[in-house]
């Protein structure tokens, strides 16, 4: 069975999902953010593709894109890093990232390279749910991986049923109409917009993303759904690490989150 | 405006052939969805089209001429005829977009303006139709941009508009358009972002080519006036994005006879590293919510390109013109600096005109063409040289 789909059956609240940039702050720390993770008890790992022009992306996180693709990241050396990985982490792995490089790779080496390493979602933001369905899902089914989408507190009734019929996994429910980064906690438009969404008593569950920074905002979001999902961040958390106390830092942050 | 029906106009999709299409986060679906549903029934209904034309007409100066240029003509041995969109009001042919674009806005009920700008003339047509409707303006440009087009980013000010500095990755116009859809994410509700290329999510290619595609309706009449028949041999123009392009070719695309010519920014050569000649250099790709024709390495990043024109320094081009490169229908020039920086010197002297830098390029392309005497070539100037003085007094 697919790991995210395990992960929800087993364990169907207060689901933590981590966000993280490949080759960021370093080239070859993906394997210790991942041990990392796991180790101080992330349900999910989500590690960003970087790219050079993430629209949907704060400074933050476009930065850390920015450092990453210095640094030499690109899919080929991501898949490099990952092979192996599931001899030493079990939690599910979440590929985030813009359509374009994965377009340029091909599509379908790019799925059989997720289902080497042991891949068990995909998270493209600007891939259109049409093109999802019409060109991507077969291949994305053969592989074994499952595509999350996003939704907005402007995403409309029929859609957001929609996407809950053609996707498994998760819906991840962004909390407000921004780019990633913003800071502004858990308001009471927000409230009514998640009770609004369980109301409709979907397939799948939900992850709350954007503006999860700590305990009281990941505490508060698991309330409304399965979950929360923190991104920047654990960015700056990781901008602010050194070396050799990149390990520490990450157990000590993700550990003050879960509380 | 006449509708198209035939191969080369967008699809219900909004796909040209294999490129274009809607590739958008999720955070900005409705905005470009409401758009999508509502922009051919909007711009069609008469007092909107009544609208637009009366301010084409009083506040941009249209129609604007088509001029003989006769020493040009007689150095190449052929008839050009230059569309003196340089004429327009704001100095440029972006102005027509953006008349069209807050007309819509307006319609759809905004009360903000988002755009991006590159060379700045969009920028400032952008802000001056926000001064003559009163809605509020910001404007995004990169960096290195504001300093290589000071007079536009001064003429934006002072129309009372905001310019935001746009300081991540190159810089340039594609970092200012990257932050122009960050703003409108952040503010989906009372902002309407008026892209000025044919770039961009669908409906923007279509709806900016239907705006622009007055240049060509004017040509036709125009030449019908002064030659007899509509249809040059020729058109060319220079494409960025390739909005001023997609005008001057749209009520050309079904007539095989007229031979369209588009003149991309060479940069240093296109063998150089410096370079933003996409059809030569790009392969397909997505970027800004299109696929499209994209300058990027093998891992699909996209690459800085370099032009001596702020307008053209855009490492992809719009999915029409992508389908026109691929089909074969137009035929695309890589002109470097140095010689858009010669047909601007050129123009200048023979005609008493100073072209922008942009379209610099388009004349370029005269030397290479070899049109037989009894031919008609149309050259569209899509805007003025006033901004690039300083670039072109390096060279005097």
């Amino acid at each position: 069975m697919n790991r995210i789909t395990k992960l929800f059956q087993e364990k169907p609240n207060n689901v933590l999902n981590i966000y993280f940039t490949a080759g960021f702050p370093n080239l070859n720390d993906t394997t210790t953010v991942l041990e990392a993770l796991q180790a101080s008890g992330a349900d999910i790992a989500e590690i960003g593709m970087p790219y050079s022009d993430p629209v949907a992306d704060g400074e933050t996180i476009q930065q850390s894109n920015q450092v990453a693709l210095d640094n030499g990241m690109s899919l080929k050396v991501l898949f490099q890093q990952l092979e192996g990985i599931r001899a030493k982490v079990s939690i599910p792995i979440i590929l985030m990232g813009y359509i374009n490089p994965v377009v340029q790779f091909g599509i379908e080496n790019f799925c059989k390279k997720c289902q080497e390493v042991g891949v068990d979602g995909l998270i493209l933001p600007d891939l259109p749910m049409d093109e999802y369905y019409e060109e991507y899902k077969p291949i994305f089914d053969q592989y074994g991986l499952l595509n999350i989408f996003l939704i907005t507190p402007q995403t409309t009734e029929s859609r957001i049923r929609r996407i809950d019929e053609i996707s498994d996994g998760f819906i991840y429910m962004v909390s407000s109409a921004s780019v990633t980064g913003g800071t502004s906690g858990i308001t009471d438009t927000m409230e009514a917009y998640f009770n609004r969404v369980n109301a409709m008593n979907l397939r799948n569950p939900r992850l709350i993303g954007f503006g999860i920074k700590d305990n009281a905002t990941f505490t508060k979001a698991s309330q409304y759904a399965a979950g929360a999902i923190i991104g920047s961040q654990f960015i700056r958390v990781l901008q602010n690490s050194s070396d050799n106390t990149l390990y520490n830092d990450i157990v000590e942050y993700v550990k003050s989150v879960k509380g | 405006m006449t509708t198209l029906q035939q191969n080369y106009s967008v699809d219900k999709k909004g796909y040209y052939g294999k490129f274009g299409g809607a590739y958008i986060p999720e955070m900005l679906y409705p905005n470009v969805e409401e758009l999508q549903q509502n922009y051919l029934d909007i711009i069609y209904q008469p007092e909107f089209q009544a609208e637009y034309h009366a301010l084409l007409k009083d506040y941009v100066g249209r129609p604007t001429p088509l001029f003989y240029a006769n020493r040009l003509s007689e150095k190449y041995q052929t008839n050009v005829y230059l569309k003196r969109e340089d004429l327009c009001h704001t100095g440029a042919h972006k102005v027509n977009n953006t008349i069209g674009q807050i007309l819509l806005a307006k319609k759809l009920g905004k009360q903000k303006i988002v755009a991006e700008t590159g060379a700045g003339q969009h920028g400032v047509a952008t802000a001056t139709v926000c001064a003559l409707m009163g809605l509020e303006c910001i404007v995004y440009m990169g960096e290195i941009d504001i300093k290589r087009q000071a007079p536009n980013v001064a003429r934006m000010k002072m129309l009372g508009a905001e310019v935001r500095p746009a300081t991540s990755g190159s810089k340039t116009l594609k970092d200012a358009t990257n932050e122009a859809m960050r703003h409108w994410i952040n503010n989906p509700v009372d902002t309407h972002y008026i892209i000025g290329s044919v770039v961009g999510p669908h409906p923007y290619p279509d709806m900016v080519a239907r705006f622009q595609a007055i240049i060509s309706e004017e040509i036709r009449w125009q030449l019908l006036e002064k030659t007899g028949t509509e249809n040059p041999d020729y058109v060319i123009a220079c494409v960025g994005g390739g909005s001023n392009a997609a005008g001057a070719f749209y009520h050309y695309l079904d007539d095989p006879s007229v031979q369209l010519i588009a003149a991309e920014a060479g940069g240093h050569g296109i063998n150089s590293g410096m370079s933003a000649a996409t059809t030569f250099l790009g392969k397909m790709g997505v970027l800004h919510g299109s696929k499209s024709i994209l300058m990027q390495t093998e891992d699909g990043q996209v690459v800085e390109p370099h032009s001596i024109s702020a307008g053209l320094d855009y490492p992809g081009i719009g999915p029409m013109h992508a389908h026109l490169w691929d089909s074969g229908r137009a035929k695309f020039f890589a002109i470097t600096d140095e010689e858009s920086l010669t047909a601007g010197f050129e123009l200048s002297k023979l005609e008493g005109i100073i072209p922008a830098i942009e379209s610099a390029h388009a004349l370029a392309v005269l030397p290479y063409l070899k049109a037989a005497a009894n031919e008609t070539v149309v050259i569209n100037l899509s805007g003025r040289g006033d901004k690039d003085l300083d670039t072109y007094m390096k060279y005097l």
